[in-house]
């Protein structure tokens, strides 16, 4: 498993190639987020960042069948079309890969603590969080309470 | 007691301030008291702590509601809802 938060840029291939290696690995599921339209800056919370998204990562290992995972947030200056995030999941089968995927990426835009501050034209503002993001997170706790 | 404080993003900016350490009447015991001792100084910090859902709180890099408890030495982070991702 591999956390990191960095100001750096990162490649997917890189990334998945390096979670990849063992052999009962099957499929390899991955997200990669992209600055849209407006330059931007990231702020985190150094330390209890990398510690949630650990979290995160553990806990989807604890409902699919997680081999490896590697996630990757970056902060700092961004602009449009630069990668802000990866989530690569290495797993035994699509399924399980894609899941858990998408959980984390979820999970993460919730829980782990970076806040977006956009540099418009008219001025620099903090993004407001979205209902929809709680809601995204929130199906997982539905899906599996009907599991259970 | 003493402890460290630390605000992030818009919060950072509303008070013009990163943290600070900060020493708290004995009657302080849980993360809602220490926010209400805060909000108490007045001016940006009134306003700040005015919305209560406005702000998440961490103990120790971990997010705990209102009700935990707090101990000397203890970080406690305020910030606003997060937006990464």
């Amino acid at each position: 498993m591999k956390v990191s938060v960095q100001k750096e840029d990162f490649d997917l291939s890189t990334e998945v190639r390096k979670i990849s290696g063992d052999p009962r690995v099957g499929a390899v599921a991955s997200f990669v987020g992209v600055v849209r339209e407006v330059p931007m800056t990231l702020e985190h919370y150094a330390g209890m960042t990398e510690r949630e998204i650990a979290r995160i990562v553990e806990e989807a290992r604890t409902r699919w069948n997680v081999m490896d995972a590697t996630v990757i947030h970056r902060y700092g200056e961004l602009a449009p079309t630069d990668q802000i995030v990866l989530v690569a999941v290495a797993s035994a089968h699509r399924g399980d890969a894609f899941a858990a995927c998408e959980f984390i990426m979820d999970y993460l835009k919730t829980r782990a603590p970076f806040w977006k501050k956009e540099h418009r034209p008219e001025g620099a503002r903090w993004v407001e969080a979205r209902a929809s993001d709680d809601e995204a997170a929130g199906r997982w706790q539905d899906r599996s309470q009907k599991a259970g | 007691m003493k402890l460290k404080v630390l605000f992030f993003a818009g919060l950072r900016e509303q008070l013009g301030s990163g943290g600070e350490e900060i020493e708290l009447p004995a009657e302080v015991t849980t993360v809602a008291g220490l926010r209400a001792h805060l909000k108490s100084r007045g001016g940006a910090y009134e306003k700040a702590f005015a919305d209560k859902a406005a702000v998440r709180i961490a103990v120790n890099q971990q997010m705990v509601p209102p009700s935990s408890g707090i101990k000397p030495g203890d970080e406690v982070a305020f910030f606003p809802p997060v937006t990464g991702g």
